[in-house]
């Protein structure tokens, strides 16, 4: 069976010592995570070993002996570090000598109960210690939810090492009676500015919680829950924007430690989402306000809106004549587009009463893009929104007439041939219907079919329309989730400290030479870009599309309203 | 220890083979395309250019030259970087694991590691590729929870898409490896 040796590059030029480590006895692979230098009492090593092991769960032992003579092989060494092996007994006990300079060491194994007598390949492989401290190894989602004994032997090591950073905080300045060699053996390394943003964040959180409640304590007050303000509440997206923010805000800000990776990734990445989101919003709001630029937009407000009402006027005459050479039944015809042409001019007048304070309006509305340029989309969603209700409401009357109408020529239908729907049934029965009751119905049935085609163009029109109107928020609105979930903090990490997010680890050969055992160099492999984005992408409140295309079709030929973006709070109809 | 064979791929085209044993359970099998022609290169760039200068010829608009010279710059750097790829290389260590890496024309290499406890084993499969039916070698990954079933299968050589000589030479050298670790003796 092959042995396994892991061994860090940073103690490859550490002084003679014994190798301590955790030795893995499924995998028949040793992890060394330090090398102790003479001179060292076996009782305090032992001692040390046993409180590292109590405070890590690490079983970490007494795992072979590392020589490192820069002249020639020194006799007694070795035999010292044979019997070590008596003292330290470890079943089997690794011994690595590396003689001058040179790249190649010897690497042997003493069994002492050795019932087979065979010699064992040894594999040595190099392993970066810090990297693989600080790295999170992403399994598979399908192997996510395995038990201990799981396939991944990887996650082993890389668990080993990252459980023991409490034997890395000893570097060679301290005091004690043991001197270790590892990674960080050198001095303990931290910043200033990390430790003052930490006692900083404590008393920040504080505050911004308190606020935080504040704030969702008004929110949840009785008064705004009056049923006019609550459904304004619940048709603006801008509100629905801004609860979202909260919630982020009140994750972000709360005093508690993140218990996993996960967490602490989520955490991060929200709060740089924030960041960003509300230096895109005050960059726009300078931009906004410098020149005047709202002032301009104010003014185009009006006359745009002016000119989209005489488009639709336009449109209406175009209809009530012969539109595309069909030929309408006129009364109808007339009838519509003269109540459709009142609507329209109800609405004109409505905007020319608000065009006085429209720039007001418009420039404190503009003053909330500071909040975030999500809400700074939302807003600018909703105004369209506003501005083109008379086409939702267009399409509204379109819709129902042309509903009406086709349930009643299908029910009609039913008649002609004789059958009825079963309500208590829910399918088609036959009937005998009487004479009269025959009479009307095909009568009804007749005038309501010649009177499809006027109702059928006039809701074709208006629903093209709030369809260009539905795609135009859309785009906006994915804009707005795009911002919303993707996690930048952990593409910057990919990008920067590539080896914290890993998929795997890749072995490299390095070179070799007869008669040593086998030297491996193990990277870490990271995780992609796309990977990075579906592991840590923060959810969002919305999730579309509803229907799929072909049920959206259907409603659209029956006249049923469509509502293509869902929010995740709705109730499914 | 390493030897060079030269062998034909599905389509025709030369590839090499090299294997390496750099010691009694490690053995690295790189199959190494032909390298991007000069000639298909002028080939290509030379139409763009053309079509480029038939365009300024009818609108008059340097625009559509400095377009031009942009797009092949920014197309052969996507190409080498994402779309060739030279070598591909298969690292079988036995008791630790086999890793396939695939290195483009740009210098950068993706590579995945496959640790043994997941390989079931490593198989020569045919397959319906449009009118042809080729060989070609893949990795059997355990499924869990059946013993007996297989999880995934990952193929190996799918851009140099090696003829079934050399995929023999391939499957004789990883199969001497995995045999070992059914002769081996488990630990407890």
């Amino acid at each position: 069976m092959v042995l396994k040796v892991f061994f860090p590059s940073c103690c490859s030029s550490a002084d003679s010592g014994i190798l301590i480590g955790r030795w893995i006895s499924e995998q028949n692979s040793a992890v060394i995570l330090a090398v102790v230098h003479f001179p060292f009492i076996p009782v305090q090593v032992k001692q040390y070993l046993g409180e590292v092991q109590r405070v890590t769960k690490v079983s970490v032992s007494v795992l072979g002996s590392w020589s490192n003579s820069k002249q020639e092989k020194e006799e007694s060494l070795s035999e010292f570090l044979e019997d070590l092996g008596t003292i330290f007994c470890h079943e089997p006990w690794i011994q690595i000598s590396k003689e001058g300079d040179s790249k190649f060491w010897s690497c042997s194994i003493l069994q002492k109960h050795s019932k087979k007598p065979q010699e064992e390949e040894i594999i040595l492989v190099y392993y970066d210690q810090r990297k693989v401290m600080l790295s999170h190894l992403h399994p598979p989602l399908d192997t996510a939810g395995q038990g201990a004994e799981d396939a991944s032997k990887l996650s082993a090591i890389f668990d080993t090492v990252a459980r023991s950073q409490v034997l890395f905080m000893t570097d060679r300045y301290d005091e004690g009676p043991i001197k270790l060699t590892h990674w960080q053996s050198d001095g303990v390394e931290a910043s200033i500015i990390v430790e003052l943003l930490k006692q900083a964040s404590v008393p920040a959180c504080m505050l911004l919680t308190f606020l935080l409640s504040l704030l969702s304590g008004i929110c949840r007050s009785r008064v705004l829950k009056f049923w006019p303000l609550s459904f304004l509440w619940s048709k603006l997206s801008t509100c629905e924007q801004l609860g979202h923010r909260l919630q982020h805000l009140q994750v972000v800000s709360s005093n508690k430690k993140a218990p996993n990776q996960n967490q602490l990734m989520r955490k991060a990445n929200i709060f740089v989402s924030l960041l960003i989101d509300v230096a895109l919003g005050i960059l726009l709001m300078s931009w906004l306000y410098r020149k005047n630029r709202i002032g301009h937009l104010a003014d185009t407000l009006i006359p745009v809106a002016d000119h989209v009402a005489e488009e639709l006027q336009d449109l209406l005459q175009w209809l009530m004549g012969a539109p595309a050479g069909l030929k309408m039944n006129r009364a109808l015809d007339q009838v519509l587009g003269r109540f459709f042409l009142y609507h329209i001019h109800l609405w004109i007048s409505y905007i020319h009463l608000l065009s006085p304070f429209i720039e007001m309006i418009l420039w404190y509305v503009g003053l909330s893009a500071c909040l975030g340029l999500t809400v700074a989309l939302c807003i600018l969603s909703d105004i369209i929104a506003l501005l083109t209700f008379h086409i939702y409401c267009f399409y509204v009357y379109g819709a129902r007439l042309y509903c009406l109408k086709i349930y009643g020529l299908s029910s009609l239908w039913r008649l002609f041939r004789g059958k009825k729907w079963n309500v208590l049934r829910q399918r088609v029965d036959s009937c005998s219907y009487d004479l009269d009751q025959l009479f009307i119905g095909t009568l009804l049935f007749t005038i309501l079919l010649f009177l499809l085609p006027t109702t059928a163009l006039y809701y074709l029109v208006f629903t093209l329309l709030r369809l260009l109107v539905v795609i135009v928020q859309g785009l906006i609105h994915l804009l707005v989730d795009l911002i919303d979930s993707l996690p930048l903090y952990s593409l910057i990490l990919r990008l920067c400290r590539s080896y914290r997010l890993a998929a795997g680890v890749k072995f490299r050969v390095l070179e070799q030479q007869d008669g040593k055992p086998l030297r491996l160099l193990m990277q870490i492999n990271p995780l992609s870009y796309g990977g990075v984005v579906q592991t840590y992408r923060l959810p969002t409140y919305s999730c579309y599309p509803r229907d799929s295309w072909a049920s959206l079709c259907k409603k659209l030929f029956l006249g049923e309203l469509i509502y293509p973006w869902k929010h995740k709070g709705d109730k499914q109809n | 220890m390493a030897e060079e064979r030269r062998f034909l791929s599905a389509s025709g085209v030369p590839i090499a083979l090299r294997r390496r044993q750099h010691s009694a359970s490690c053995r690295e099998l790189a199959v190494r395309g032909p390298r991007l022609q000069l000639r298909s290169l002028s080939a290509a760039t030379s139409a763009v250019w053309l079509a480029a200068y038939g365009l300024f010829a009818l609108c008059e608009n340097s625009m559509v030259l400095s377009a031009a010279i942009f797009v092949t710059l920014i197309g052969l750097i996507i190409y080498l970087h994402f779309v060739k790829i030279d070598q591909e290389s298969l690292l079988v260590i036995g008791s630790l694991g086999i890793q396939v890496t695939s290195a483009y024309a740009s210098g950068k290499e993706s590579t995945t590691f496959i640790e043994m406890g997941q390989v079931k084993d490593v198989v020569i499969n045919e397959a319906i590729h449009m009118q042809k039916v080729i060989y070609y070698l893949c990795i059997l990954l355990q499924d869990p929870e059946d013993p007996q079933g297989v999880s995934e299968v990952v193929p190996l050589f799918q851009s140099s898409k090696p003829r079934l000589d050399c995929l023999i030479e391939v499957y004789k050298s990883c199969q001497e490896i995995l045999e070992q670790r059914k002769t081996a003796p488990q630990s407890s």
